[in-house]
């Protein structure tokens, strides 16, 4: 009826906010990957030998393994010669005790991205372990947090310090052998977050990473894992941005999640890396292997995701409901732009007995983007009274976009109840013409529409992470009409 | 207040506006009658801004300013509302947000304050009473599995509230029940100030036995055939329009 979409089209086109890179000399591995690059690896992080031998495991396993291609997304081939697989601020040889001895040039980075971590940090309540290039430089509010006996550090730290808790847990939601890039990042991982939450302690504060990758040609594989113990809860905050630059970057990051009986663990994520440019030259590939384990009964764990970018996501946050009446949650807006590519989702794994689970997904397409939504409901044999309740939403804005669903459905208990809900719509000419008349412009019409549309997974995000998902979406869209 | 000048309309290669001429001053209430196919709706929708229609030729001025040379939100903060014809669902997005928006980007453009929270609300649940409406209609999806006589009062709603100085309502009233009818029609009644102006377009003499118009005005083929005053309107509940075409191409 009228050309509203055309002028659409352009609305989408924003300039990378957080195109920078700070200029901060990296101790880099030269690119290629073999038995030595990993040996290296481990004995650069001084770590004991058995994450050593657990590395070179995986490593000698991933070595037959071929890259997946069943996702519905398209990229030229890696070489994973060409990357080098190691790369860490300078001051990793001597790490600062204080902020004060962090490089200044970082915490301008923070400053850039609207994290100033000292001020910030304090305000929000939060503790933030930031991860730069791989190391953690600088942690926060560590006694507060050891004071309530919670184990929050790096993941290089926690290797060396607590050895038999990452022994016990690495791996055991997240196998060496589970797929391709999991096997990656088991090989290779660099440092990521570590979170220990003991028994009937509820954690008294956020935790939160800003994750950043920096240095050229450097892939990430930041590894996670949380463990909440017996009637413990903890919400964990993860968050990042990354510099502007024309070569694409492989991101293959794993984590982990265990929870204990009466354990309950919160996950949110606002991710926002650089998603290429307007004709999809650049931007990073993500290939996440996310998953949390209800290991115990009544136990919960919840995902929430806001995905606005990366040039290619490949992600499925997953629950393995495995305690009786433990319950599983995935709430994702996912955006996809330009020449962005998405293909994410969840699996919800229902072993014990009446487990729950509850998907929302909402996926925003606009330009020339594709978003698919891939996800498993498996309902084992002796999960008796098991439910689930998937709710797969589109919004697709323009023309030249695709939204995609992809669910799995597979019942094997006569007593299961499964619910699948999907809608494809699209903002109309007429809408913005609606909106318009009444005094509201395009622009705005649109930023409602689409805050309207992810409505119920942004109620989710823990408050100060809300008004930053809703404020990144509407940047994201900025210029979209006009 | 508004003054339309051998106004040419056309979506797509079709005209629709043949030289429309059409004067409405602040104080009246005019009503557009014609058949289907004459170009109401058209006319309704050019004075809003909507870009699926291009003039061709003529002018639109309001209160002296050239009208057609405003975005459809410039003229919306300007004080032109168009209930719709058919009013478009806006899933997600609650009423109350949408209207308060609407409300604050017109006080902007007044130099007025935005309205807070507390005040909107008040001024909302008295307007809603006066049309008869459920309060919890402010926290549904715009128009979102409403019945069509829901988002009919629901547009009347908006104007009450949004305050408009040239209302245009286009078939606000087809498809209502005698109730909802009369509640339009209170609405439309509430509006009626000699610093404002309405034009009913409908096919109708029903909703101005509740409004009663200053003028009526036959539209037919793109253009104004006939004007009168009320009696007019009568003159074609019985007569049908059938005898204006033909006085119209003869």
């Amino acid at each position: 009826m009228s050309t509203e979409p055309d002028k659409l089209e352009s609305f989408v086109n924003r300039r990378y906010e957080h195109g920078f890179i700070t200029d901060i000399d990296a101790d880099s591995l030269p690119p290629g990957l073999d038995e030595g690059v990993v040996r290296a690896i481990s004995a650069r992080k001084n770590e004991p030998e058995f994450m050593l031998e657990w590395r070179l495991r995986a490593y000698r396993h991933w070595r037959q393994l071929e890259e997946p291609t069943w996702a519905h997304v398209h990229y030229p081939r890696i070489d994973y010669e060409a990357i080098s697989y190691f790369s860490a601020p300078k001051s990793d040889k001597d790490r600062p005790k204080s902020l004060d001895e962090v490089d200044p040039k970082l915490l301008e980075t923070y400053d850039k991205l609207g994290i100033p971590l000292h001020e910030r940090a304090r305000l929000a309540g939060v503790a933030v372990d930031a991860v730069f290039d791989s190391v953690s430089v600088a942690t926060t509010f560590k006694e507060k947090l050891s004071e309530a006996g919670v184990i929050f550090c790096s993941f290089s730290d926690a290797v060396i310090n607590h050895p038999d808790l990452v022994k016990k847990y690495l791996g055991s939601v997240v196998p060496q052998r589970d797929n391709f890039f999991a096997s990656l990042n088991s090989a290779v991982f660099s440092d990521g977050s570590f979170v220990y939450i003991p028994k009937g302690v509820r954690c008294p504060m956020e935790l939160s990473t800003y994750f950043r990758i920096n240095a050229a040609n450097t892939g990430q594989f930041e590894r996670t894992l949380i463990i909440a113990d017996e009637g413990s809860h903890v919400s964990y905050l993860e968050g990042c941005t990354a510099p502007m630059r024309d070569e694409n970057q492989l991101h293959a990051a794993v984590v982990e999640l265990v929870a204990l009986k009466d354990a309950e663990i919160k996950y949110s994520t606002v991710q926002n890396w650089y998603p290429g440019d307007e004709n999809g030259v650049g931007g990073i590939y993500n290939f996440v292997t996310k998953r949390g384990d209800c290991r115990g009964a009544n136990s919960k764990i919840s995902w929430t995701q806001v995905e606005t970018g990366s040039a290619i996501t490949w992600k499925y946050p997953s629950c393995i409901l495995r305690g009786e009446n433990s319950v599983g949650e995935f709430y994702s807006v996912a955006v996809a732009n330009n020449y962005q590519q998405a293909d994410t989702g969840t699996k919800m794994i229902h072993i014990g007995r009446n487990t729950r689970s509850t998907i929302v997904s909402k996926g925003i397409s606009a330009g020339h983007a594709q978003n698919a939504y891939r996800g498993l409901v498996r309902i084992m044999p002796q999960a008796h009274g098991a439910r689930n309740h998937t709710q797969c939403d589109s919004l697709l804005i323009g023309k030249a976009c695709g939204a995609h669903t992809f669910p799995y459905i597979e019942v094997r208990n006569p007593s299961a109840k499964v619910e699948h809900e999907a809608t494809t719509s699209k903002i109309s000419a007429d809408q913005l013409f609606y909106c318009r008349q009444r005094g509201i412009s395009e622009e705005d019409a649109v930023n409602m529409i689409v805050n309207g549309f992810c409505k119920e997974v942004f109620k989710e995000l823990p408050m100060e992470f809300a008004v930053e998902a809703q404020a990144l979406l509407n940047v994201s869209l900025e210029g979209a009409v006009g | 207040m508004l003054q339309i000048t051998d106004l040419k309309a056309r979506i797509g290669d079709a005209e629709i506006l043949h030289g429309l001429n059409l004067q409405v001053n602040a104080g009246e209430v005019h009503a557009i009658m014609g058949p289907n196919g004459s170009g109401k709706s058209t006319l309704a929708q050019v004075v809003a801004g909507h870009d699926a229609y291009e003039v061709t030729a003529g002018s639109v001025t309001y209160n002296g300013t050239d009208l057609l040379a405003l975005e459809p939100e410039e003229r919306a903060r300007e004080g032109i509302f168009l209930g719709f014809q058919y009013p478009v669902e806006i899933p997600g997005v609650n009423n109350a947000y949408l209207l308060k928006a609407a409300l604050n980007a017109r006080r902007k453009h007044q130099g007025l304050d935005e309205i807070d929270a507390f005040e909107f609300l008040k001024l909302a649940r008295e307007k809603m009473a006066l049309l008869g409406m459920d309060p919890k209609f402010l926290n549904r999806g715009v128009n979102e599995g409403f019945s069509g006589g829901e988002k009919k009062r629901n547009e009347i709603f908006q104007m009450a509230m949004l305050e408009p100085t040239l209302a245009v309502l286009d078939e606000t009233d087809s498809g209502l029940d005698i109730d909802a009818l009369r509640a339009v029609a209170m609405g439309v009644n509430a509006l009626r100030s000699p610093e404002r102006a309405i034009i009913l377009v409908t096919h109708y003499q029903r909703l101005l036995d509740y409004v009663e118009p200053d003028y009526v005005h036959v539209l037919s083929g793109g253009r104004i055939v006939r004007s009168g005053d009320k009696s007019l309107a009568l003159e074609l509940e019985e007569k049908g329009y059938d005898w204006l075409r033909e006085a119209a191409t003869a």
